[in-house]
This record gives structure tokens, sequence and C-alpha cells, in this order.
């Protein structure tokens, strides 16, 4: 006999499931999720990454498992997706609203260009809107954020680096 | 199975588990914060990239899991190259380590991208794009460094001469290089290497830095498990915890 569970009911459960670096934002926001297949008597979740060495990985692969297994009454497997790479164009708009209403600029869209320490001088600032900003250092609190400063309102602020 | 692919996977996986640990070794230590941080933000994708190579390994080659391979093999049984296991010394020599190993890191990814073998190649092109930032990180502080005063120019550039012949083992090879050219399956560190010194002397030109003149010996053998003195207690301390609670049941 089937389950009896519909792709919406995991893909609402799979909404709270929030980001620990970032939590105003959901797997499903970030694009983590590649895949969900409803088997007869388990479902099966894939995910990927946002940073290879991404240390929250195995955090969230555990409590999208249980947070799914609680809501949803039935066995979840996570498994990690090898096929698809994620990168910053997976996140969505609303997640883009979110992150910078969080106080993080959104990936800079990574064209092609060879020099990359200018490239990303200019990103909006996201206290003041201004483009009068300097890239202080490619590293941040967290793998995927990089540090800038407005010379503007004189204030630094964090971006999510993109990834192609 | 592919045995050549197999040493091949091997040697870069050790390379960055080694670098990745001395990396970590900047951690609190760093001449500012924001170096601080970028050195340890570095050192956790070498160890992610290490990971994920290691359970390539575990998984299409036969070898054991990540964590052995990480924490219990013995000294002559790493195959990484030189360069990776001096202690990290003084900034400088850190710095020119980080360039010059990294630009060959991202060159290496950039041509495995294109690997005949598939997981290999989607490894690749997102370590590719984080490696990106590391060179970015690098070409930044050495520019910085090379235009700021003399003492400082000086500095970098004593640090390239003394360590260009240890980064040229890098490019020692522990597998059949032609094999894996014909497969398709990696373009070799001969050619690598030509790549990556036409990428280097470009840049040096601009900034006003040379590569040493003369007969430069490459210090080869980390490939075959013939280390420097400075690998085995690196490798004691890796392990330390291990160790001391092997199973780690009382956790």
């Amino acid at each position: 006999m089937m389950t009896s569970i519909r792709p919406d009911e995991i893909y609402t459960a799979l909404a709270t499931i929030q980001d620990p670096e970032i939590p105003v934002l959901s797997v499903l926001d970030l694009g983590m999720i590649t895949h969900i297949d409803i088997k007869e008597n388990y479902v099966l979740v894939k995910m990927i990454p946002t940073y290879a060495a991404c240390p929250a990985v195995n955090y969230i692969r555990n409590h999208i498992k249980k947070n799914l297994e609680e809501t949803l009454a039935i066995q979840v497997i996570v498994e990690l997706d090898n096929t698809i790479l994620w990168n910053s164009d997976r996140i969505t708009d609303i997640a883009k609203k979110k992150l910078k209403n969080f106080g993080i600029a959104t990936p800079k869209k990574l064209a092609n260009c060879n020099n990359l320490e200018e490239y990303f001088d200019g990103t909006p600032c996201v206290h003041c809107e201004s483009n009068n900003t300097v890239l202080k250092t490619p590293f941040g609190s967290t793998l995927c954020r990089a540090i800038h400063y407005c010379l503007d309102c004189k204030q630094s602020f964090e971006h999510f680096k993109p990834l192609e | 199975m592919n045995t050549n692919l197999k040493k091949l996977l091997l040697q870069m996986a050790d390379d960055e588990l080694i670098l990745g640990h001395r990396n970590s070794e900047w951690t609190g230590l760093g001449p500012m914060m924001e170096e601080d941080i970028a050195f340890s933000s570095m050192a956790q994708d070498k160890l992610g990239h290490a990971l994920g190579l290691f359970e390539l390994l575990h998984k299409d080659f036969e070898e054991m899991d990540a964590d052995t391979l990480a924490f219990r093999r013995a000294e002559n049984e790493l195959t990484c190259c030189h360069l990776v296991e001096l202690p990290i010394r003084e900034y400088d020599f850190s710095l020119v380590r980080h360039f010059m190993f990294d630009h060959a890191e991202y060159l290496r990814y950039d041509a495995l991208s294109l690997s005949s073998f598939t997981p290999l190649a989607t490894l690749a092109r997102k370590y590719r794009s984080e490696i990106k930032y590391h060179i970015m990180h690098a070409n930044t502080w050495m520019k910085h460094l090379t235009f700021a005063n003399e003492e400082s120019k000086t500095r970098i550039q004593s640090a390239i001469d003394e360590i260009y012949p240890m980064a040229l083992g890098i490019f020692e090879a522990n597998y059949d290089e032609n094999t894996l050219q014909e497969e398709n399956i990696f373009i070799g560190e001969k050619a690598l290497k030509v790549i990556w010194e036409n990428n280097i002397k470009e840049l040096f030109s601009k900034w006003n830095l040379t590569l040493p003149f003369g007969n430069n010996q490459a210090f080869f053998g980390g490939r075959k498990g013939l280390h420097t003195e400075y690998l085995q207690p690196l490798l004691l301390e890796m392990s330390e915890v291990l160790r001391y609670d092997e199973s780690a049941e009382d956790w």
C-alpha cells in the first residue's frame, strides 16, 4: 500500500527547517533540496551542501530527518546528492530579500571576470544601499560570507559569496 | 580498478589534509583578525576537500574510510609533498606557500573539471569555484606586501626564492601520467607545472617579483612516503585525541 503522504506536506515541513548559520533561511530557500521521493514505506530526501566543507551539513541532515519523521509520522531517509552542485543561483528570490533584511548582501552575479578583487568592490551596502564599497576580505564569520566596508556610511557588512 | 587514478586522488587528498592542518595553526595567531579568519576558513575548505576525496577513495577504490585514511596511517603511507608539511613559520612564509600551492590547486581542479572520470569532474568543479577565493586572497596580500615597503618586498621575494624549489615538489607524480592522459582523466603533473609556472610568472612580472634563477632542485620524495622531519610530529598531534581514547565510548 502506498503511503498517503503528499509532496506538498513534505515541502511545507521542509520550509520550517532553518539553516543554523543563517536562521532566517530554510533549506528550501537556500536551494539545498534536490529531490524528494515518496516510497512505499518511507520518504527519501536528497540534499546538497552550499560549500563543500560546510560544517553544518550533518546537523542539517539529522534535523531534516527528525523534523519530517515527527511531522509526517513515517520513516525518512536523507541522502547527500553527489550529482548536483550547489551554486548561488539556487537561492530563491524571496530568500534573497530575507537575506538582505537579515543584514547580509545577496550573492553578486559572477560574470566572467579575471580580476575578482576589483569585481567585488561596489557590492551594494546593506545599510545605506551605496555602491561606494570595498571588499575587506573574502573570508568572514562563516565559509559562505565575505566582509565588505561601505565608504559612505562607514560600516562593515557581510556578503553571501557567490559560487558558480 | 584504476591504480594510477587512485594514487593521484590519494596524493591530492594528502596535500589538502596536511596543508589544511598547517593553515589551521594560524587560528588565534593571525597578524590581524581578518587574516586569522582567512587562514582558518581556508583550513576548513582544505579539510572539506580532503574529506570528499577520501570518501571517493573509500567508495570507488576499495580504500579504508575517511577517518582511518586521515588519522591512522603511518608516516610513510602518506603521499603529501614536502611543501605542505613544513611549519607555518612567519606570515611571509605561510602566505607565499599558500600562493604557490593554491594557484597549482586551482589549475589542477580546472583541468580535472573535464575529467572522463565523472565523480572527480563533479568534485573538481565545486572545489574550483571555492578555491577562487583562496587565490583572490593570496593575490591581494602578495600585491599589498610587495608594494608596501622595502622590508615587506624583500621578505616576500626571499620567501619566493626559498619556497619555489619546494613548490616544484607539488608536481612529483606518484602515478603514470601518460596513462591518465590517454584515458582523458588528467593532463598530468608535467603539463600542470607548465601552466602553473606561466601563470605565476605573469603575475610576478606585474609585481616586479621574480622566480629564482638557475637550476632549482625540486623537493621530491613526499609522494613516495619519504618526508621531512616535520610531518611525524604533526601526525601525532592530529591523532592525539584519537589515540587517547580509541573508541570514545564515554562521550
